[in-house]
């Protein structure tokens, strides 16, 4: 085989363990607009924000320090301990929960029934005010995030797969990080879609999506099903940062992963669980291929504008994605 | 009246079992419902009837909580019920379907039925994620309940099919079994019968009808077609402009003069 192929394959790789991470990512979004319609632009500043929670707690950072020094004079930054990985993970969750909690009571509750715009300015406040609320309880510095994930190349691959090709294939460059953040990805999304297809409460889910007056007529409360459906996000956030985090640090830049969800659902549609995977996937491996064959000829870094161009295509031509549903308008 | 009694064709009538007291529900200066009181009493079939725009759905929503009224008071089971959510009216054991009917049309007819018996599972959102043993015996038990009245109201051949892909007819059997596979106490029917052929009538007005015998349900319905209505109620209570001019057994109401007037049109002779 030669050399040129097996790269493509090697950057196909890449590509679909990308694409499950943006398929998670897209995957926030999907739950909370199916349940309430809710476009959720605060999505990627979750991820933020739970990383940056998830080191604060770990390393024992009391929250709020600067605020508190400031007002009482103080001089604490932190209470001296360590926290396990998972333990501070577990925590972490619960903060998540805690903040779903507090935006349905304090935030969407009163906005039921409003515009879709509006719910949508409503969100982009909400990611503001959560930026904001992450830099005022941990800091605003760059932070590195050690849950103990294995980092670096595969040598094991490597070794194994460079007979494949001839004397110029050294074999497949596959990072360690990101195949525990396609498996851990993988895995949650599985998990996700049976919740939703086999339990009690992915029903109550799917039947509020569907009709929130028949929703309730069977004993379905909005209000609890909204508070889940956010806590299920912060979930997805949560490990979205976590991988992300590991990879490039925990700063600004990680809610900007938000903002490649988008054409991940401008391309699966915005309603369909199935379609953030898939549309994932397309996104993950068109962009890398894209690179890969043409982008060194038009100058490179087409990574940052391909999947919108992509989707954008897709759209014209197939308004409500691949999977989402049909828009049928009767005159 | 008697605390209970047997009916002609011997099905038991007990005491009651909701209460409205002095209902008046006001949409801004609108009247929609005029201080109507009446009862419902445990395994009867009650009718709530009147020309469009009386108040019959009205009185629905404030039944299943729906609307809240501005005045008056909702007894149910013997006790003062304070204003409630549509959900937790629900999970009290008022099961209900609708004018328009308000399916899930994007699940099979399965788990349309399935959501009917969210109001009997128990277990929490825990013990569901991890599927624990509670959770599974759980999900079988209520499976079979649901199978049980998917074959009593004989829509086995379609139990996989999703619901949008239905015909009209058949949505309304479906909306009817997802109601009952709550097992209510109290089942409100807003017009089960609107919009169907003689054929469909008819099975509905059977399957209304073996529903309050076999599983001694008691039933509130609005319905449009005075035929229908005076065959298959015990009492009826009549509506027109939010007000109640007439409540009685289907013979008393037929020759209440007001209600001939208001419903069936002045006479011309």
């Amino acid at each position: 085989m030669s050399a040129d192929f097996l790269y493509g394959i090697e950057v196909i790789l890449n590509g679909l363990m990308a694409g499950v991470l943006y398929a998670l990512v897209a995957l926030g979004f999907v739950l909370i607009y199916k349940a309430s319609g809710i476009f959720n632009y605060a999505q990627g500043v979750m991820a933020l924000f739970a990383a940056l929670t998830l080191v604060g707690i770990m390393e024992g950072q009391v929250p709020f320090s600067h605020l508190i020094n400031a007002v009482f004079g103080t001089e604490i930054h932190h209470f001296g301990w360590h926290v396990p990985a998972l333990l501070a993970i577990f925590l972490t969750l619960c903060v998540m929960v805690a903040f779903a909690w507090a935006v349905q009571k304090f935030i969407f509750r009163h906005l039921v029934g409003q515009e879709p715009i509006i719910l949508f300015m409503a969100t982009i406040g909400l990611a503001y005010f959560l930026e904001g609320m992450g830099d005022l309880m941990w800091g605003s510095d760059i932070k590195t995030l050690k849950v103990g994930l294995p980092q670096g190349g595969s040598r094991w691959i490597e070794d194994m797969t460079s007979g494949l090709g001839g004397d110029d294939f050294y074999g497949f460059f596959i990072d360690k990080l990101d195949m525990v953040a396609t498996v851990v990805a993988a895995i949650l999304v599985m998990c996700l879609i049976a919740f939703a297809q086999y339990s009690k409460q992915g029903r109550a889910m799917r039947a509020v999506a569907d009709d929130h007056q028949a929703a309730l007529s069977v004993g379905i409360s909005l209000n609890f099903i909204w508070v889940l459906v956010w806590s299920l996000a912060g979930l997805v956030a949560l490990v979205a940062g976590v991988m992300w985090g590991a990879k490039s640090g925990v700063q600004f830049s990680l809610s900007l992963i938000a903002l490649k969800a988008l054409p991940v659902l401008m391309l699966g549609g915005f309603t369909s669980i199935p379609g953030a995977i898939v549309g994932g996937l397309i996104i993950g491996v068109g962009e890398k291929l894209f690179e890969y064959t043409i982008g060194g000829m038009i100058g490179g870094a087409t990574e940052n504008w391909f999947a919108y161009v992509l989707a954008l295509i897709f759209l014209v031509f197939r308004p409500q994605g691949l999977f989402g549903e049909k828009i049928i308008e009767r005159v | 009246m008697k605390d209970s009694y047997v009916t002609s064709d011997g099905r038991t009538i007990g005491g009651v079992l909701m209460d409205m007291r002095g209902i008046t529900l006001r949409f801004g200066g609108v009247e929609a419902i005029k201080n109507i009181s009446f009862d419902i009493r445990e395994g009867e079939i009650r009718a709530i009837i009147g020309p469009n725009g009386a108040g019959k759905s009205s009185m629905l929503n404030v039944i299943s909580g729906f609307y809240h009224p501005q005045e008056g008071e909702v007894w149910f089971r013997g006790a003062k019920r304070p204003t409630m959510r549509p959900y937790d009216v629900a999970r009290q054991g008022i099961a209900r379907t609708f004018q328009n009917i308000a399916l899930f049309e994007g699940m099979s007819v399965l788990d349309n039925v399935m959501c009917g018996r969210l109001t009997h599972m128990k277990t929490g959102v825990f013990s569901q994620a991890i599927w624990h043993g509670a959770a599974q015996r759980e999900e079988v038990e209520n499976r079979e309940a649901v199978e049980r009245i998917i074959d009593f109201l004989e829509i086995q051949a379609i139990r996989k099919t999703p619901v949008g892909r239905l015909p009209y007819g058949l949505k309304k059997r479906v909306e009817l079994a997802r109601a009952l596979a709550a097992e209510p106490k109290l089942l409100l029917l807003d017009e089960p019968m609107a919009g169907m052929n003689v054929e469909e009538k008819e099975d509905m007005s059977r399957f209304i009808l073996d529903v309050n015998d076999e599983f001694g349900t008691t039933i509130a319905l609005i319905e449009h077609d005075m035929g229908v209505v005076m065959d298959l109620s015990d009492r009826v209570v009549v509506m027109d402009y939010g007000r109640k001019i007439g409540d009685g057994t289907p013979d008393e109401v037929r020759g209440n003069q007001e209600v001939i007037d208001a419903y069936l049109g002045v006479a011309h002779d």
